[in-house]
């Protein structure tokens, strides 16, 4: 580092949580670069269902993540004004189980301190005609939908605009280390064929559930579990708005509208490889007879797509085998002081909702490592249009 | 992808890097079943045979607009093409009318640098027959149905021969402004759709209406579009200005 200048940091991948470390890293004073091997948003991000969470999906079993979600579900309707579909969400009960879950969910919302409103099946039919008739009750709750690609492009946009270096098609072959300390990275340039070398002060790795891989260059283990679900593209808005199965966490229990599209979500198993996913047909058809119980029209619709998303679930390989029983929140590791490795950090875990909020955590720590007193600003600042992001 | 009643089948790809002299052809043979789509064949052949393969997608569901690329000739966009649609070999190039990046990804930069300046992604949003407005939102709001894919602009052949013609999505981007006014500035907009490369330039061809995978129909924006600046010249010469009223007396 030269005197007087900035520190660089550099990020290793380019989904939502290195978009918004970027910006947050940038408003910071700090010298950005970030390298991502295919488009922004390709890996996990850009492929997940759409939803803004409100947190009541996590709001009885985990409430951590429900306070991080409704918290960054109010946040970024204001900094990313435009981004969303402000559909509201129902979490729709149709079983006497489902109703058995119905006092607990009312507590653990409140507890969290997401809105709540009852609604009777009268009502919630009249406000959602799709909707099936065997419904027992309906929960409005502040969830909504977004563009999973063009909210977090908002994030670069801004970003670049305040100087961060933002390289797509820029592929990490190895992370340099010497003496115990990441000191940047040998990375490959796919548009050009030709391999170099970018120092940084400090290197963040951002890269979901590829951390692990990405983290065995730096010779640290990081406890990811790449957890892949599919999710059923059909065509037609059936509703206005995010229909929720009201129960404990299960396949197949959300709709998800957005444009002129229904996406139904999600299964849940565990994979070695975050890039060899396949599409199970069996866990396709499960899509459309869960969401069907919560929208019948789901089983005539014409299909549009089926496709799988890897989610970067925290926890070791001896925990749970489908990946439901673990957190949904997130961690931000210093790897020198779990390892021993000076100038390298992973951020992991979490969910597009709190992409903002992840990126502020880790922020903190990458900016007390190198000295800056700068505090966060991203809560304040509204974001440029996604558009910008592809400016000259 | 899914392996039941996998067989193989044969893509044909345009490879470029920059620094080439020209592209190349490249042959893959894939696994591949009826459901197997060009992006799932395009990742397995990244996956399997070569990493450096550039490939752009994001969403896998027609709702990002990453992966647009042209299928035995024609746009599409790859995540909900499948390779069943189409007999023998199936060639992959890159869009048209725009830069190649590398292999079938083009630089979307002077996509993006066609539209005029103001450029939301939300719409009001039609009613679902029979629903009521939810109490506490005034009126829905979904997202726009371009996706920005560049797939309209990669067909449209004027664009083929002028390199400066705004083009199809940029055009229909400031005729929804106009019919769903949000405070844009429209005699801007319809200053901005009058040059000489905007409106006018379009040979109703409709190719991009054919290309769109997202029900936005281009082409008859456009002639929307020059209905409306139509109207505007028509009420300018039945209310002339006093200035010139004066000036004939």
């Amino acid at each position: 580092m030269t005197r007087g200048s900035p520190p660089h940091v550099l990020i290793v991948g380019g989904g939502g949580t290195g978009g918004a470390l970027a910006h947050d890293l940038a408003l910071r004073g700090v010298r950005v670069t970030l390298v991502e091997r295919g488009e922004f948003t390709s890996g996990t991000t850009g492929r997940h269902h759409g939803l803004l969470h409100s947190g009541a999906r996590y709001a009885v079993n985990d409430a951590e993540s429900a306070v991080e979600c409704i918290e960054e579900n109010t946040l970024l309707r204001r900094i990313a004004p435009g981004s969303f579909e402000e559909n509201d969400g129902l979490f729709v009960g149709v079983t006497d189980d489902d109703m058995a879950y119905l006092p607990g969910f009312l507590e653990g919302c409140e507890a969290t301190g997401i809105p709540t409103q009852v609604l009777q099946p009268s009502e919630a039919l009249r406000l959602e005609p799709m909707l099936t008739p065997d419904l027992k009750i309906a929960v409005r709750v502040p969830d909504a939908t977004m563009d999973a690609m063009r909210m977090p492009m908002r994030f670069f946009a801004t970003a670049k605009a305040n100087g961060a270096d933002l390289l797509n098609w820029v592929d990490v072959a190895d992370l340099e280390l010497a003496g115990g300390t990441v000191s940047g990275a040998r990375v490959r340039d796919l548009v050009t064929g030709r391999t170099t070398r970018i120092g940084a002060d400090l290197v963040v790795n951002a890269t979901g559930p590829w951390s692990e891989q990405v983290a065995s260059m730096a010779g640290v283990d990081v406890p990811i579990r790449p957890s892949p679900g599919v999710m059923l593209a059909v065509r037609g808005r059936l509703t206005n708005m995010v229909i929720n199965r009201l129960h404990a966490s299960g396949d197949g229990d959300i709709v998800v509208p957005q444009r002129a599209l229904s996406v139904v979500g999600t299964s849940s198993w565990v994979v070695e490889d975050p890039d060899d996913l396949g599409v199970p047909a069996d866990h396709v058809q499960r899509m459309i007879d869960e969401g069907s119980i919560l929208v019948p029209a789901i089983r005539g619709a014409a299909f549009r797509a089926a496709w799988s998303a890897a989610r970067p679930l925290i926890g070791s390989r001896d925990d749970a085998d489908s990946g439901r029983e673990l957190s949904r929140t997130f961690k931000t590791i210093d790897h020198a002081v779990d390892d021993g490795v000076e100038g390298f950090v992973t951020i992991t875990g979490g969910k597009g909702t709190t992409l903002r909020g992840m990126a502020e955590v880790c922020a903190d720590v990458v900016c007390r490592k190198l000295g800056i007193d700068a505090p966060c600003s991203t809560r304040e600042t509204v974001l440029l249009p996604h558009a910008a992001a592809y400016a000259a | 992808m899914t392996t039941n009643g996998a067989s193989t089948r044969r893509l044909r790809l345009h490879r470029y890097r920059r620094g080439d002299l020209e592209p190349h052809i490249e042959e893959h043979d894939v696994p591949a079943d009826e459901d197997t789509t060009v992006l799932a064949a395009l990742r397995w052949i990244q996956l399997h045979r070569d990493p450096t393969l550039g490939l752009r997608h994001s969403c896998f569901h027609a709702s990002c607009g990453t992966c647009g690329v042209r299928v035995n000739g024609r746009e599409r966009l790859a995540c909900v093409t499948k390779l069943s649609e189409h007999q023998g070999t199936v060639t992959v190039d890159p869009m048209a009318n725009m830069p190649v990046l590398h292999d079938v990804v083009v630089d979307m930069q002077p996509f993006f640098a066609r539209f005029p300046d103001q450029h939301p992604i939300v719409r009001a949003s039609e009613l679902l027959p029979n629903a009521d407005t939810v109490d506490g939102i005034d009126e829905h709001e979904r997202f726009e149905d371009c996706i920005e894919c560049g797939l309209c602009l990669s067909a449209c052949p004027v664009a083929a021969t002028d390199a400066t013609y705004l083009g199809p999505a940029a055009l229909a981007y400031a005729q929804r402004l106009l019919e769903e006014p949000r405070g844009p500035d429209r005699e801007a907009l319809l200053d901005w759709a009058d040059q000489d490369n905007a409106a006018w330039r379009c040979h109703a061809a409709f190719e991009c209406t054919e290309a769109c995978p997202s029900d936005v129909r281009p082409a008859q924006r456009i002639m929307a579009l020059r209905r409306e600046l139509r109207r505007r010249t028509q009420q300018g010469r039945e209310v002339p200005e006093p200035a010139n009223e004066e000036a004939r007396s």
